[in-house]
C-alpha cells in the first residue's frame, strides 16, 4: 500500500472498522493476485473499489467473504481478529454478505427456495411461505414494482431479475445480522432505473449504520455512491482517498500508469493495400475491424466484451459483407476447452493443423511429423527431452507454446490469438513476442485479443471493445494505456 | 525384454491374452480334443463381430455419447433386401452387394440427418431409426426366408488350411482400417474430435464432414455384415442382428478402445471378438446351465475391462 496517496478522510472513526484486512497476500501458483493489501471499511460508510482486470479486486473480496483463505495477512471484524479458520460460515455469522459477480442462485429452484438456502432458521411446514414473504418484502423495499413472484423458477427469470433476487437475498435478515455487504459488479446487468434504486438502497443501508464495499467498472456510479474510493493495481492498493477528491480522469490515471512505456518506433503504416480481414465486429459498431498483411492488430477492452466472438467471426470466415482472405489458425487462451488434445503426444498436438503438409502420398508420415515437432521445439523452446512424450507431461507454459507452434507451423495467413499469454512466464513471453514480430514481417497477420497493456504496445493497431462493440480505433501513434482504459469504461456512467 | 515390455503396454494385448487363456482352458477340459476345430469356428463367428465392431469403434471414438444402436436393424434390412433382390441368382452377387451397401449409405445419412439437423443425441437418434429400419425390413420381407445364391453361400463358408476365407479378408480389411485410423487425416480427425471436439474445430479440422463419414461408414459395415451373414446362414432372418447390438459395443471396449472417445485401436477388435466367442464355447464345454453361463459371461467381461482399463490408466 503506497501511503503517499492516502490522506485523512472525513471521519477516521475512533471506533474499530466494521471489517479490516491487513497485509493480505494471495498467490495462485506463480501468479501473485494480492501483494500485501490492507483495507478498512468503517461503520456507516460505503467504500468504492476500482481497478483494471486482474488488479485483484475479486480475489480480495473472496478473501473477505471467506471463500478464499489468504496466504498471509489477517482479517478483523469490528476489531476482533478472526483470521484463524475464517470461512464463509464465519463471515455470515459476523454479518458479512457477498453478492458475487457470477451469481450464486440455483437456477432449478424457485426464488423463495433460493432465499431459504441462506436462512437455515426458516424451518417447519411453512418454510417456503416464510422464505417467500422474506424475499418479497426485501424486493419491495429495494426495487419497488419489481414484478418478481417468489414462486418463480430462477431459470425462467431474466438476467437482470436474477441479479435483483441475488441482491435482495443478501440484504435479508433472520438469525445472523447484515453489517457489511460486498457488491461485486452488481449493476452490470441492471438498467439505469433499477441501478438507481439499488444505489439509493445502499445509501439508506449505509446511513442506517451498515457498511458496503462497492465494485464497479462504471466509475461515475462509484464516485456517486462511495464515501471513500480505493484504487487497486497489480494486486496492490495504489490510491485511497475520499470520493470527493477524485474525478473520473483522476481515477483512470490512478488505475493505469500515466506515462506509457517507451515503445519501439512505430513501423511505417502497412495500411495501404486492401485489408486481409475486414469484418463487422458486433452489433452497432460504427468501426469495422480491419487487419492488413504483416500487421499485428490488438483487441483490447475489459474481459468478455466481445473480443473472443470477433475472433470466432473471423475464424468462421465472417458474415455477409465481411472479408477474410487466406487460411486462418486459432491459438486458444483457454487451453483445456479450446486447444489441448490431452491423450496425445506433443508432436501429435503440434502437427494437427498441418496434417495436409505432413502427408507423403495418402498417409501421414511419422518422420515428417517428428521433424516438424523437432524444428518447433528448437524455435520456440519447448522444454522436453522427447517430442513423443505426452502433452500433459509439460508445464502449462510449455503446453501453451505447443499451441503457438501448432498455429505458426500451419500454413495460416491469419492467426487469431484468444488471450493466449495468460499464465505464461515473462521469459517465455519475450521469446514469443519476438517470434510474432518475425512472422508478421514475413507477411502473416495477427489478431490478438489481450488484457495486458504491455502486449497491446507491441501491436501496430488496437481496437478497444466495450459492450460487444468497437468503441475506439487506435493507431500505433495514438496508443497509450490511458487511451485504452478511457475507452474501456462507459462515459455516461 | 524391452520388446515384451512394449508388447505389454499395447492396449489390445489383454483381449488376446484373455482369448488365448479361455481357449487353453477349454482345450485342457477336453484334453486337447477338438481344440483346433474350436479355433476355426471361433474365427468364423468372430469375423462377423469384427466387421460391425470396426464401424462401431470409429463411432465410439468420436467422443462421449457417440454410439450406433441401429447396427442390428441395418444388418437385417441389408440382408433381407439383398437376398430378396438376388433371389438366389449367382450373377446377382455383386449387384446384390452394392444394394446392401446402398442400404447402409441411406441408413447412415438418415442417422446423421437426425443427429445433425434435428439435434437429437446419437443414442436416441440411432435407437429410433433402428425401429424405422427394422419395420422396413419386416414390411419388405413379410417373413419369407429367401435362400442366398449358392456361390455366395459357398464363398462365406469356404476355408483355406482350416482358416475361413472370410476371416482372411476381414483380417486384411482390419489392417487397412488400422492404417486409416492411425495414418490418415480422417483417422486423426476422428481421434481429435473424441478428445476435444471444440479444440478440433478450432485447430481447423472438418468436424462436421468427418462425423458424417463415420456414421455412414459404420452403417455400411453393418450392411456388409448383414449381407455376408445372410449368405453364411442360408438366408436373412428378422432377428439376425439381435446379438450384434451389445456385442459390437463389448468387442470395442474389451479391445481396448476408450468408451469416452479419443483413443482407439483395431487389433484389439479381433482379440475381443475371439475372446467373446471362445468364452461362450468354454462355458458350454463345462456343461453349465444357461443362467449360470450368462452370469459368468457378464462377470468375466467386466473383469477383463477392469484389468485392461486399470493397466491403461497406469500406463499414462
Amino acid at each position: 500500500m503506497s501511503l503517499q496517496e492516502v490522506d485523512s478522510g472525513p471521519a477516521p472513526a475512533l471506533a474499530p472498522a466494521a471489517v479490516s484486512l491487513a497485509g493480505v497476500e494471495k498467490r495462485f501458483g506463480a501468479v501473485t493476485a494480492l501483494a500485501g493489501v490492507s483495507l478498512a471499511v468503517p461503520k456507516g460508510a460505503c467504500v468504492g473499489l476500482v481497478g483494471h482486470n486482474g488488479a485483484g479486486k475479486s480475489t480480495l473480496m473472496n478473501v473477505l467473504a471467506g471463500t478464499l483463505a489468504p496466504d498471509t495477512g489477517s482479517v478483523a471484524i469490528t476489531g476482533r481478529d478472526v483470521t484463524a479458520g475464517y470461512a464463509i460460515a464465519t463471515a455470515r455469522e459476523n454479518g458479512v454478505r457477498c453478492i458475487f459477480q457470477e451469481g450464486s442462485l440455483c437456477p432449478n429452484l424457485t426464488v423463495a427456495e433460493n432465499a431459504r438456502i441462506e436462512h437455515p432458521s426458516l424451518t417447519g411446514f411453512s418454510w417456503r411461505t416464510d422464505a417467500g414473504r422474506l424475499i418479497r418484502q426485501k424486493l419491495d423495499e429495494i426495487f419497488p414494482g419489481h414484478g418478481i413472484r417468489p414462486g418463480a423458477m430462477v431459470a425462467d427469470l431474466s438476467i437482470a431479475r436474477r441479479q435483483m433476487v441475488e441482491i435482495a437475498r443478501a440484504f435479508t435478515v433472520t438469525a445472523s445480522p447484515v453489517d457489511v455487504v460486498i457488491l461485486d459488479e452488481p449493476t452490470s446487468s441492471l438498467d439505469q432505473t433499477i441501478a438507481e434504486q439499488l444505489l439509493a438502497h445502499i445509501r439508506r443501508f449505509v446511513e442506517a449504520g451498515g457498511s458496503a464495499i462497492f465494485i464497479s467498472h462504471l466509475l461515475g456510479e462509484v464516485l456517486e455512491i462511495s464515501d471513500r474510493v480505493v484504487v487497486m493495481r497489480d494486486g496492490k492498493v495504489v490510491a485511497e482517498r475520499p470520493a470527493r477528491d477524485f474525478d473520473r480522469d483522476g481515477l483512470v490515471a490512478a488505475m493505469g500508469s500515466v506515462a506509457a512505456a517507451a515503445s519501439a518506433a512505430p513501423a511505417a503504416s502497412r495500411r495501404t493495400a486492401a485489408p486481409r480481414v475486414d469484418i463487422d465486429a458486433g452489433r452497432g459498431s460504427t468501426v469495422r475491424l480491419t487487419a492488413h498483411t504483416g500487421e499485428i492488430v490488438g483487441l483490447a477492452g475489459l474481459a468478455g466484451h466481445g473480443q473472443t466472438d470477433a475472433l470466432l467471426t473471423v475464424f468462421d470466415g465472417g458474415g455477409a459483407g465481411d472479408r477474410v482472405e487466406g487460411a486462418v489458425a486459432f491459438i486458444a487462451g483457454d487451453r483445456q476447452t479450446d486447444g489441448a488434445f490431452p491423450l496425445w503426444s506433443i508432436a501429435e498436438n503440434l502437427g494437427i493443423s498441418s496434417l495436409g503438409a505432413l502427408r507423403r502420398g495418402r498417409l501421414i508420415s511419422t518422420a515428417a511429423e517428428d521433424a516438424l515437432a523437432a524444428r518447433w521445439r528448437e524455435r520456440i523452446g519447448i522444454r522436453t527431452p522427447d517430442v513423443w512424450n505426452p502433452l500433459l507431461s509439460l508445464s502449462g507454459g510449455n503446453q501453451q507454446k505447443v499451441l503457438f507452434a501448432r498455429a505458426l507451423a500451419s500454413d495460416a495467413d491469419i492467426i487469431l490469438m484468444d488471450d493466449p499469454m495468460r499464465g505464461v512466464d515473462v521469459g517465455t513471453k519475450q521469446e514469443v513476442y519476438k517470434i510474432l514480430r518475425e512472422e508478421a514481417d514475413k507477411g502473416r497477420t495477427f489478431l490478438w485479443y489481450t488484457t495486458e497493456m504491455d502486449e497491446l504496445l507491441i501491436c501496430d493497431h488496437v481496437y478497444v471493445f466495450r459492450d460487444r462493440m468497437i468503441v475506439a480505433d487506435l493507431a500505433r501513434a495514438d496508443l497509450t494505456e490511458e487511451a485504452v482504459i478511457q475507452a474501456s469504461f462507459r462515459h455516461d456512467a | 525384454m524391452s520388446a515384451i515390455a512394449k508388447l505389454a503396454r499395447q492396449p489390445w494385448i489383454f483381449a488376446f491374452v484373455a482369448a488365448v487363456a479361455v481357449w487353453l482352458a477349454t482345450a485342457a477340459f477336453t484334453h486337447g480334443q477338438g481344440a483346433g476345430g474350436v479355433l476355426s469356428v471361433a474365427f468364423t463367428f468372430a469375423t462377423f463381430f469384427v466387421i460391425v465392431a470396426i464401424g462401431q469403434m470409429f463411432v465410439v471414438t468420436l467422443g462421449p455419447g457417440n454410439v450406433d444402436l441401429s447396427i442390428p436393424a441395418t444388418m437385417t434390412l441389408a440382408g433381407t433386401v439383398s437376398m430378396k433382390i438376388m433371389d438366389g441368382a449367382n450373377w446377382m452377387i455383386l449387384p446384390g452387394y452394392l444394394i446392401a451397401v446402398a442400404v447402409g449409405l441411406v441408413v447412415g445419412l438418415f442417422n446423421v440427418a437426425l443427429i445433425r439437423l434435428l439435434r437429437i443425441p446419437p443414442i436416441i437418434a440411432t435407437l429410433s431409426s433402428s425401429f424405422v429400419i427394422q419395420s422396413a425390413a419386416i414390411w419388405y420381407n413379410r417373413g419369407l426366408r429367401v435362400k442366398p445364391p449358392t456361390l455366395l453361400a459357398d464363398f462365406t463358408t469356404a476355408k483355406i488350411f482350416g482358416l475361413p476365407v472370410l476371416a482372411i479378408i476381414v483380417i486384411l480389411i482390419a489392417a487397412v482400417m488400422h492404417v486409416v485410423l492411425t495414418r490418415t487425416v480422417y483417422g486423426r480427425t476422428v481421434i481429435a474430435i473424441g478428445q476435444n471436439a471444440r479444440a478440433a474445430r478450432l485447430a481447423g479440422l472438418d468436424v462436421g464432414r468427418v462425423r458424417l463419414a463415420t456414421y455412414v461408414m459404420c452403417a455400411v459395415f453393418a450392411a456388409s455384415c448383414g449381407y455376408v451373414l445372410a449368405g453364411f446362414s442360408g438366408g436373412a432372418a428378422l432377428n439376425m442382428g439381435q446379438e450384434y447390438l451389445l456385442s459390437s459395443i463389448a468387442v470395442v471396449v474389451i479391445g481396448g478402445t476408450s468408451v469416452a472417445g479419443g483413443f482407439a485401436n483395431v487389433p484389439g477388435l479381433w482379440g475381443a471378438a475371439l475372446f467373446l466367442f471362445l468364452l461362450v464355447t468354454m462355458l458350454n464345454t463345462f456343461g453349465l446351465g444357461a443362467g449360470v453361463r450368462l452370469v459368468l459371461t457378464g462377470l468375466i467381461i467386466i473383469t477383463v475391462i477392469v484389468i485392461a482399463g486399470g493397466s491403461r490408466a497406469n500406463a499414462r
